[in-house]
């Protein structure tokens, strides 16, 4: 859990190892909260990341997303 | 004791269901069919499982499905059919599935006829599907011995973890004797370890036939073929008839056998020293027996309903220290008592034909 | 508090997976396999179902599916995963049953044991990935290309005049009475997706509750395959893909079965009560009293299809097996029995039967004219020869056999039927040979007739025809 979320905010997180770079998040995402980072990860995946703030925990990027681990989102 | 008159046919589904056998799958074909017949009267009467599948590929992969719950399975076609299997019989072999496969073998190649043949023994005893796989084959040669050796097919199986199949001619199933119905008994197998049966205890096992690594299939290979080394070392069945003393040594199974045993018998009446060994288990093939009957016989003589198939086996077994004769028909033709013992004549002669 | 991540439906890591990876699937980016099996796992660990799932996965990219989900798992043929499915829901009905298919798996190679396991109504939930291509093995036709979707095997795109048109399965499967619940859904973009979600939950309901068959096509993207990026991908599969294959439920009668109705049963192996079961099966002759048998009898009766030939064999049959001697009966068999000739060998002996077959009888009934023919040259010297002289006009020769001339078929037509000619000539072989004594035979004709109301009709029949071959002699 990514330090600067509070427990109170809805928030997503992507495991940057897992996420194979399909961007179909991002596609989804009402918010536009998710990005692609230009770093690769082991993989030589460019990852998506959330930019840290207006995610609704609609989690509709969850079940877009193919991997079973890479996002997790969080809804209080 | 409980006795019936009965085809063969029907006393291989009497052994099968003695043995446990729960599920049963398979597909119409003569001279099969009424291995079948009998399972859809008495396997759901039994609380078993009796479905007529689609195929025969389907039935293989049914049995594939309950062989892998662990529970006692069959299915049971003729050689047309029987090849249809070979993909299953592949997969239940590398996954390791117990399992029970009669073939009642008719005319071929292709579409043959429905007569009695023993043309399908190199699919049998050599493979059939693809990759390194043995089936345990055994061969009857009477209505009892379709019963018993159901039964004792389904012990190997699971013994060794591998599908056995009972390899008999149109004739053994067609023909009816007089069968001493068995008692019931259950298996001692514990297929716990290994099964997959949709219970919480079973939930981390696997049931597959797929190994991605090539050293990894080496070693399974490698595991399969140790357990076929100990078949051959422990499973060999057959049964010798007037074999000590015999010049010429017949090698016959199935209804080859049963007009063996009369003409080996016309033959000694005649003075002829002439036995017959009937290879029981048709893989593991009794190798060791016919190569130690190379110390007291001067020649053998393979007799079958094919062109040549079991006789190589026997060649294999003799390794050249005495001659090996072939008699054969095929395509449904018989040998008669009189075609045998003049094959016998002729051997023991040194004559040609 | 809601939390969206991956469900206890999977392992917690992929330990069976090959390589180091064992977090991430082997599917590659953007693939539609992977939500499903989201979708699955989330499903059968919210309804409480994993612990007695077996998911059978074949070939094809979702042919790992046992890398994954944490129940039991089979991995089977090419096309032959309803067939696998069938069996392990038949012999276990309180297990779950998934199958898992490809478009080449379940609509190509599989499509026989697709449609046949739907139309058994079987108590399964199959998964069908429709992504129009065949993804592991390298991007080819798959039977749910679309018109002009180039693959590895239609490099000029699919042309219906070619290879045939893309196949609608739940189409195809609707029209079938048996199947409970069919819909097409898709990962598609949001509200596909959500919909594709509560149509996979709904299947594993109708199962879990034993309402029957369900089928759920998801039309699914594979980005690789289709040589598209992954958004590209799904925004091709709402645009052209839908179009072909339009989403919705075919078929929905899971409110109107019965919860259970589809439930099949299958018993443990009692052997206690097979042994009840197998005593039923065996000789209504009860036990054998043995009748000595001074001379092996090797028969072999012959006549048309319809004569009783074959029953004339089993009855001589019954008879020596009551006298405890060793029998075998074998027919002719095949097509030639329906209609045409009818044969078979009978022996009964004293001692172990060899050869089944019978080359050179001792005894031979014929029953037309074609079977003296064809046999009398084969009977042993100073064989019996017995025959129908009502249906046939030839005569044996009379210094090699002992011939046995009987009006058979007009005696039985005197007793009442002419189809009863084959018990007269049983009578007569029995006095012409003196194998068994007559009383011994009628009590075993008494036993082994099944219809108390022919008994008295059969028992007349030997009596007569025994009578005819003594008062002749």
């Amino acid at each position: 859990m990514p330090e600067n979320t509070a427990l109170d905010v809805p928030f997503m997180e992507v495991n940057g190892e897992l996420c194979k770079g399909c961007q179909l998040c991002l596609a989804v995402c009402p918010k536009s909260v998710i990005a692609i980072s230009e770093k690769l990860n082991s993989a030589s995946y460019h990852p998506a990341f959330y930019t840290g703030a207006d995610c609704t925990g609609c989690g509709l990027c969850f079940y877009a997303c193919p991997e079973p681990g890479a996002i997790r989102v969080f809804k209080p | 004791m409980a006795r019936q008159f009965m085809k063969g046919n029907d006393a291989i589904v009497v052994g099968a269901l003695a043995a446990g056998c729960r599920a049963y799958y398979g597909y119409p074909i003569t001279p099969a069919s009424e291995i079948a017949h009998a399972a859809a009267l008495h396997f759901p009467a039994l609380g078993g499982v009796f479905i007529q599948a689609e195929s025969e590929v389907a039935a293989m992969n049914m049995v594939y499905g309950s062989a892998g719950m662990g529970v006692r399975t069959m299915t049971a076609s003729s050689s047309p059919g029987f090849s249809l299997k070979q993909e299953g019989l592949s997969y239940c072999a590398g996954a390791e599935l117990p399992c029970v496969v009669v073939n009642i073998v008719r005319g071929g190649p292709g579409l043959g006829n429905i007569a009695p043949e023993q043309a399908d023994y190199f699919q049998i005893t050599k493979g059939g599907g693809h990759g390194n796989y043995r089936l345990i084959a055994l061969a009857p040669n009477g209505a009892q011995e379709m019963c018993d050796l159901t039964m004792l097919a389904f012990d190997l199986a699971d013994k060794y973890r591998n599908p056995a199949c009972i390899m008999a001619d149109g004739i053994t199933g067609q023909m009816m004797e007089v069968v001493e119905i068995p008692a019931a008994k259950a298996a001692l197998v514990d297929h716990g370890t290994w099964a997959v049966d949709g219970t919480p205890a079973t939930v981390g096992n696997l049931i597959a036939s797929i190994t991605l690594e090539p050293e990894n299939l080496e070693l399974h290979n490698l595991k399969l073929d140790a357990k076929y080394k100990r078949l051959e070392a422990e499973e060999v069945r057959l049964e010798r008839y007037h074999v000590d003393d015999a010049d010429l040594v017949v090698v016959a199974y199935g209804v080859v056998s049963r007009i063996a045993y009369s003409a080996v018998d016309r033959a000694r009446a005649e003075g002829l020293k002439v036995g017959l060994l009937r290879p029981i288990t048709l893989w593991p093939f009794p190798t060791k027996a016919i190569a130690d009957l190379c110390a007291t016989a001067a020649s053998f003589l393979a007799v079958e309903l094919s062109t040549g198939q079991m006789v190589e086996d026997v060649r294999l077994a003799v390794e050249g220290r005495r001659p090996v004769h072939f008699y054969g028909r095929c395509g449904g033709m018989v040998p008669g008592g009189d075609e045998l013992l003049a094959e016998f004549r002729r051997v023991l002669g040194g004559g040609a034909r | 508090m809601k939390t969206f991540e991956k469900s206890a439906g999977f392992f917690p890591t992929f330990e069976r997976k090959t390589g180091p990876a064992k977090d991430a699937t082997h599917y590659c980016p953007g693939c539609g396999h992977g939500n499903v099996h989201k979708m699955i796992a989330e499903a059968m660990d919210d309804l409480g179902l994993t612990s007695r799932t077996v998911f059978v996965s074949p070939v094809g990219c979702s042919v790992f599916g046992y890398y994954y989900f944490n129940c039991g798992n089979f991995q089977a043929a090419h096309g032959r995963a309803a067939a696998v499915a069938t069996a392990v829901k038949r012999t276990n009905p309180d297990s779950i049953v998934i199958s898992y298919q490809g478009d080449g798996d379940l609509a190509a190679i599989g499509t026989a044991e697709t449609i046949h396991a739907a139309n058994r109504g079987e108590n399964i939930c199959v998964f069908f990935v429709n992504n129009a291509i065949y993804g592991m093995t390298g991007g080819q036709m798959a039977p749910t290309t679309m018109i002009g979707q180039r693959s590895t095997t239609t490099p000029q795109g699919r042309l219906e005049m070619m290879h045939g048109n893309p196949i609608r399965m739940c189409e195809m499967l609707a029209t079938l009475p048996a199947p409970t619940y069919i819909e097409r859904v898709a990962i598609g973009d949001s509200k596909h997706i959500m919909k594709a979600r509560k149509a996979i939950r709904k299947a594993l309901t109708v199962q879990a509750e034993g309402r029957g068959y369900s089928f759920v096509e998801i039309v699914s993207a594979c980005p690789t395959g289709w040589k598209m990026d992954p958004v590209h991908a799904r925004d091709w599969l709402i645009e052209e893909m839908l179009k072909v294959f339009p989403l919705g439920v075919y078929k929905d009668e899971s409110d109107t079965r019965d919860e259970g109705s589809w439930n099949r049963r299958c018993d443990a192996f009692a052997p206690a009560r097979v042994n009840e079961y197998l005593d039923r099966l065996k000789s209504t002759l009860g036990e054998s009293q043995p009748v000595l048998l001074e001379r092996d009898l090797h028969c072999k009766f012959a006549g048309f299809g319809g004569q009783g030939i074959l029953t004339l064999g089993l009855l001589l049959s019954q008879i020596g097996m009551r006298a405890g001697q060793h029998v075998s009966w074998f027919p002719a068999y095949g097509p030639e029995m329906r209609g045409g000739t009818a044969n078979c060998s009978v022996n009964v002996c004293s001692g172990r039967i060899g050869t089944p077959l019978v080359d050179n009888p001792n005894v031979l009934v014929v029953m037309n004219q074609p079977s003296l023919d064809a046999f009398a040259d084969q009977v042993a010297d100073g064989g019996v020869l017995i025959v129908d002289t009502t249906i046939v006009e030839g005569r044996p020769d009379a210094k090699r056999l002992r011939p046995v001339l009987i009006p058979a078929t007009g005696i039985a037509d005197e007793v009442g039927t002419a189809k009863i000619a084959n018990v007269v000539v049983l009578g007569a072989l029995v006095a012409a040979t003196g194998c068994f004594p007559r009383d011994f035979c009628e009590d075993t004709l008494r036993a082994a007739i099944k219809k108390r109301s022919l008994v008295d009709m059969n028992i007349d029949a030997f009596g007569r025809g025994y009578e005819y071959v003594k008062n002749a002699k």
